[in-house]
């Protein structure tokens, strides 16, 4: 037993000497506790991973990588204090938040603490600002809104569609986008309503749709909430069909609204499973028995940047990478990203897909 | 007119379950004149028991719905009841006859504690379960609407009328009542006569985890998914329904639950969704600059 005892406690402390060695510290960040704690989840794993295989292959610039990671619950309050956290921790580079409302108040601190970030929030203001430190590997909320809309509009020519937010930054303007989207091909909302994320019942909302006769719903928010607007749509005899943005890709929608998240379309970058340069990483994933879904890979192409930048700049210094990543383009597993003077992709490119059968695909 | 009783049956069904939550308030802070900040939570409990309760269910190929139900009611009002003993027991008790604020706290700490435990121990995804009462009755076939009541809207509405029912005359003519009322109006003189306060304290809390229990259920059958998070905006909004109806009136508790489920889907069918909670909050500040104490008023039980 004593022996047990003794070996566990060498285990440990090689453990935690290992973990000590690893001097570069680069971070993520995201709701990882809280009502989206999934998609926090998702990020963990995609850089985990990714961390994992570039310490295999000897780290950057000869140093072990080490990850810390923030939770801010997808509260702008608490961003703020893990972004002062992190920088008290020393990171050279931060991956991260994910919710537009912590992105935005968190990239402040990153700023004058000299740290670059990459991040998959799609608000505009998160690169309108001019900070420099910022690169979006996502696409934006108007992009998002235009192909969503337009599709709408072609797709469900002469049908009653209502716009429906959560009144968070990023739901709010992925609609707004939308309808704008759709206004300008010509196919007027029938309805523009909001709804209070967290909320269990939204029977109201239903039957005011009904009662209007709406048979699609262009949404901007949350899966949480649209899987169950959709159950209480099929209890009240409502057939309606939603439109949303990226939040969508969570399979979490599935299990909460069942054979109904067959109604939910949504835009996304193409799939980067898709992506034959990504089939190695892919089968890495589904080996450790983790569904590189949604912001996993991601996650997995931002440690990639980090890595291709600083051996491309010889440095960690923010000025080196910042020119770097600016400069460059990195080949990473969502394919080849490259950036604009804001910090936007180069080529961002939005899909429409439909949930079917438990899975997604891009829609016919 | 279709569409204004079809957002009836739903402002009711919604003001059925707050009121349900806001009894197990308004009778904690009758009797011992606190803010029970954690019974939100143990309605979310309850909602994760029977969430394990119906799985069960499920997995001993139980189909009979009536028997379902029945089961999961037992055994969710059961292991709740528990909880809320065990929060009395172990956060409020030690506390009390100290100041006013520490139980006020150490029942957010609970709040806080239950929350992560739950989401600790079963994640924080949401759980979700088959829809237990499909369909339900038109009631009225409107030119260019339908109303109907589904079945488990009904099963809440009737729930909560017979739970109301039993509740009173307990509360009026068994023994517990009389020492319940007793312990409200002056703990001091009701211990002298013999009564067991601490006791009586105890199985006060029980019995609004019972209710919150029962909320639970009502809330996995009709919505079908359940997560961690559930107890905060539930809680919050059933504190307001306790406030609005006069704190520590029972009728109150019940009636501002309804008030507020009402006023909720009115205000969203007419009138702009996006303001809901300021018109909901703006009339309970209102009511409250009219009538101090709520509604009702003073307690009821306290004329007694």
């Amino acid at each position: 037993m004593k022996k047990t005892l003794l070996a566990t406690a060498v285990l440990a402390l090689g453990g935690f000497s290992s973990a000590a060695l690893a001097d570069l510290p680069v971070a993520i960040a995201g709701p990882m506790t809280g009502q989206y704690a999934s998609a926090g989840d998702q990020i963990r794993k995609g850089a985990e991973m990714a961390i994992a295989d570039i310490n295999a292959r000897g780290g950057v610039l000869g140093e072990k990588l080490k990850l810390e990671v923030g939770d801010d619950a997808c509260d702008p309050k608490q961003a703020v204090s893990v972004a002062n956290t992190m920088v008290n921790k020393g990171i050279v580079f931060m991956h991260g938040h994910w919710c537009s409302s912590s992105t935005i108040p968190a990239s402040e601190v990153y700023v004058e603490a000299d740290i670059p970030m990459a991040t998959v929030s799609t608000n505009p203001q998160v690169t309108e600002r001019g900070l420099k430190n910022i690169f979006r590997i996502m696409g934006r909320d108007d992009q998002q809104g235009l192909v969503a809309g337009s599709y709408i509009a072609d797709s469900f020519k002469g049908k009653k569609v209502a716009v429906v937010d959560d009144k968070s930054a990023y739901g709010k303007g992925l609609a707004d986008e939308m309808a704008k989207a759709m206004e300008g091909k010509g196919l007027k909302p029938t309805l523009r309503e909001a709804i209070t994320a967290g909320e269990k019942d939204y029977s109201g909302l239903v039957t005011k749709l009904k009662q209007a006769g709406v048979e699609v719903m262009a949404y901007g928010g949350y899966h949480t909430e649209v899987a169950l607007i959709l159950r209480q749509a099929q209890a009240a005899g409502l057939q309606l069909t939603v439109m949303g943005g990226d939040t969508m890709t969570n399979s979490e929608l599935v299990t909460a609204a069942g054979p109904a998240a067959d109604n939910v379309m949504f835009t996304f970058s193409p799939d980067p499973r898709k992506n034959p340069d990504a089939a190695p990483v892919v089968e890495k994933f589904r080996a450790a028995k983790v569904e590189p879904e949604g912001y996993v890979l991601y996650a997995y192409a931002a440690m990639q940047l980090f890595e291709q930048a600083a051996t491309a700049a010889k440095s960690t210094k923010y000025a080196d990478l910042e020119k770097a990543m600016r400069g460059g383009t990195f080949k990473t597993v969502i394919g080849d990203l490259a950036f604009d003077a804001k910090g936007d992709q180069k080529a961002p490119g939005f899909v429409v897909y439909r949930w079917q059968g438990g899975k997604y695909d891009y829609a016919k | 007119m279709a569409y204004a009783l079809q957002q009836l049956i739903n402002g009711l069904t919604l003001g059925a379950m707050y009121g349900l939550i806001a009894i197990g308030y308004t009778m904690v802070y009758g009797i011992i004149g606190m803010i029970n900040f954690a019974h939100g939570d143990i309605f979310m409990v309850s909602a994760f028991i029977a969430v394990t309760a119906f799985t069960i269910l499920a997995a001993a190929d139980v189909t009979s719905i009536p028997l379902a139900l029945t089961f999961v009611l037992i055994v969710s009002i059961f292991f709740t009841s528990a909880y809320g003993w065990a929060v009395e027991r172990t956060a409020y008790r030690p506390l009390r006859g100290s100041t006013r604020l520490a139980p006020l706290i150490s029942a957010i700490g609970m709040s806080i504690f239950l929350q992560n435990a739950v989401q600790l121990t079963q994640g924080a995804r949401v759980k979700p379960i088959p829809p237990v009462l499909e369909g339900g009755v038109v009631l009225w076939d409107a030119p260019g609407f339908t109303v109907q009541i589904g079945w488990s809207q009904m099963l809440i509405i009737v729930t909560t009328v017979v739970l109301m029912l039993a509740f009173t005359w307990m509360i009026t003519q068994t023994p517990f009542g009389r020492q319940q009322r007793a312990c409200e109006q002056d703990r001091t003189m009701a211990s002298l006569l013999g009564v067991n306060v601490d006791r009586t304290i105890s199985f006060t809390f029980m019995l609004g985890a019972a209710l919150a229990a029962v909320a639970g259920v009502m809330v996995t059958v009709y919505y079908g998914v359940v997560d961690f998070f559930i107890g905060f905006l539930a809680g919050i909004k059933a504190f307001t329904a306790a406030v609005l109806g006069g704190i520590g009136s029972l009728p109150g508790a019940m009636l501002g639950g309804l008030l507020i489920g009402l006023i909720e889907s009115f205000w969203a069918a007419y009138l702009w969704a996006e303001y809901k909670d300021v018109a909901t909050f703006g009339i309970l500040c209102l009511v409250l600059m009219l009538r101090p104490s709520g509604l009702l008023g003073r307690p009821e039980v306290e004329k007694v």
